[in-house]
């Protein structure tokens, strides 16, 4: 399962893919965890992939991805076209616009508007959208996504994260409902 | 506190650059100077944090001469030290590097090579200082030189870097790259009860009948720490066993380099390690080592599920080089396909090592993307035309 998170610098897209990263290891699956490095996660275009698999990996360079989960128009545009037919976009739906010829499977949510409004930080916009993304595929399980998330955060913002993340679970749930 | 109190526990998710300082820790590094350099910053960053925990000391200097002689001094005065850099630094470093081999200074150099030449592409990955870790120093030396493909490799193999370092009082290379620098996986490191850390060991015979650059275990002479009683004169000047320089007698010279040189090449055998996956039957075979052993392995599952019979050797020691163990591996093969993130470097060491026996081919890929399993695939599947990638 090859995931890439995308976006642009500052909206915690590398930390997404650190964070299924780990939780896939702590649930005793190998993954591995690359991103883009260089001035455009400053404020450009970002990415951060995970491949999770029961087996050894061998192929750290990928086109082809299984889920896509885009931050922004940008990355969207960048990267839907690798996205397998069978795979399945996530998006920011405030920012992104999916390109019409993508008739797979795809959900978005209003992540970082329901970061402000609901919990008063922006920044947490990234696990609403982890959220979102594990209640609706459940890459990882969901005991080894909030420690994992725990353990990454910032002393004294586990509450808020883990909040956000629940708030994106609750997304996903009511969208399978409808 | 003990090294995995510092780390902070014993199974991880972290980047190969982190798993260079873990190693290194658990290899008894208490001395790492440095110069900040994309993609080897966070070796830096890591130890900057964690040394001052077990009493050692993280300095940053003010370029990577300097790091390298800071890195020098320390290990004479009884540390384990290591420094680490990319290309760019690296270059500056062999001065440094010549001096160690000189001296016989133990010390651990990674290189988490980027893209050049000069400063080139900061970011991306490359396996283009490779001839440079071997010949890049001036005069005749040899260098211990190990190749990392994964993070818990960069683990293990700057650990096993120390152990080296000390045992042959050579410097000791680990040669990763941007990608294996900066992905993350899971290590699993020991137990703390597992881990047994002892000071250098002092020379057999007391002060005053030390000999300070007689070798007494096969080539390599013990080593007296500066400040523990023994008088050690040090110079990068061809010198006696004493240490005082002589710069004008032949037999003399020639009698230190060849130890110097041939302390390592004598222990080729015991220094080699490689990963052997040999196919019966198989004309074709891959060496590889680094990030594009990881490639190669993948390459070869993709092929062998065709139907087709492939041969893989990976070098995880790169020097000295395993010629011996490279030519059984090719005996019965008629090519042999070396990929490297460069324009062929260690292509034409395996070329010289099998002196036609078999077909040598580069699968040369440059411009910042580490090769994939397919590009290899494809590259074995061709005629045997020299494959770009």
């Amino acid at each position: 399962m090859k995931v890439r998170f995308a976006g642009f610098g500052g909206q915690g897209i590398v930390l997404c893919g650190v964070v299924f990263g780990q939780a896939a290891m702590l649930d005793g699956k190998r993954s591995i965890q690359t991103q883009s490095y260089g001035s455009a996660s400053r404020g450009g275009l970002t990415r951060s992939d995970v491949c999770i698999q029961a087996d050894e990996i061998y192929d750290l360079l990928y086109e082809e991805i299984d889920v896509l989960v885009a931050m922004s128009q940008q990355s969207c545009d960048a990267f839907l076209p690798g996205l397998l037919p069978a795979g399945h976009l996530f998006y920011e739906s405030d920012m992104v616009t999916p390109n019409a010829e993508w008739s797979g499977h795809s959900l978005g949510i209003n992540a970082t508007d329901l970061a402000f409004k609901q919990l008063g930080r922006k920044v947490v916009a990234n696990m609403i959208m982890m959220g979102f993304v594990n209640g609706a595929l459940g890459l990882v399980s969901h005991d080894a996504l909030v420690a994992t998330v725990k353990q990454k955060v910032p002393p004294g913002t586990g509450a808020l994260n883990i909040e956000a993340l629940g708030l994106g679970i609750d997304h996903a749930r009511a969208a399978r409902a409808t | 506190m003990n090294i995995i109190e510092a780390i902070g526990g014993r199974e991880l998710f972290t980047q190969g650059d982190v798993a260079c300082a873990y190693g290194a820790l658990l290899g008894g590094c208490t001395f790492f100077a440095g110069y900040p350099i994309t993609p080897a910053t966070e070796v830096a960053e890591a130890m900057s944090r964690l040394l001052p925990k077990i009493r050692g000391v993280t300095v940053q200097m003010e370029d990577e001469i300097a790091s390298i002689s800071a890195v020098i001094g320390a290990s004479w005065a009884g540390r384990r030290a290591m420094t680490a850099t990319s290309g760019p630094g690296f270059s500056l470093m062999m001065e440094g590097i010549g001096y160690a081999c000189m001296t016989e200074t133990p010390c651990v150099i990674v290189n988490v090579q980027r893209s050049g030449p000069s400063t080139g592409q900061p970011t991306e990955p490359a396996q283009g200082d490779m001839m440079q870790a071997r010949w890049g120093s001036h005069g005749d030396n040899e260098l211990i030189v190990l190749a990392p493909n994964s993070v818990q490799e960069c683990v293990d193999l700057t650990r096993l870097a120390f152990e080296l370092a000390d045992r042959f009082r050579n410097p000791v290379f680990v040669m990763t790259d941007g990608e294996v620098g900066h992905m993350r996986e899971k290590i699993v490191l020991p137990a703390a009860e597992e881990i047994d850390i002892r000071p250098r060991p002092a020379p057999s015979t007391p002060p005053g009948e030390f000999v300070p650059f007689k070798a007494v275990k096969g080539k390599v002479p013990e080593m007296a720490s500066f400040g523990t009683g023994y008088h050690t004169y040090v110079t990068g000047l061809t010198h006696k066993e004493s240490g005082l320089p002589t710069t004008d007698n032949a037999e003399e010279h020639t009698g230190l380099i060849r130890r110097i040189c041939e302390k390592i090449t004598d222990a080729t055998d015991e220094l080699t390690r490689v990963e052997m996956d040999q196919d019966d039957g198989a004309t074709v075979g891959i060496v590889s080592y680094g990030i594009s052993s990881r490639s190669a392995a993948g390459a070869v599952r993709l092929l062998r599920a065709e139907g087709m019979k492939v041969s893989h050797l990976r070098l995880v020691t790169v020097y000295p080089f395993p010629e011996r163990v490279i030519r059984d591996f090719a005996a019965p093969l008629s090519r042999v396909l070396v990929p490297e993130l460069n324009l062929g470097q260690i292509c034409h060491t395996v070329r010289e090592a099998l002196d036609g026996a078999a077909a040598v081919e580069k699968v040369s890929k440059i411009g910042g993307e580490i090769i994939t399993p397919d590009e290899i695939v494809e590259a074995v599947l061709s005629s045997g035309e020299p494959v770009k990638v």
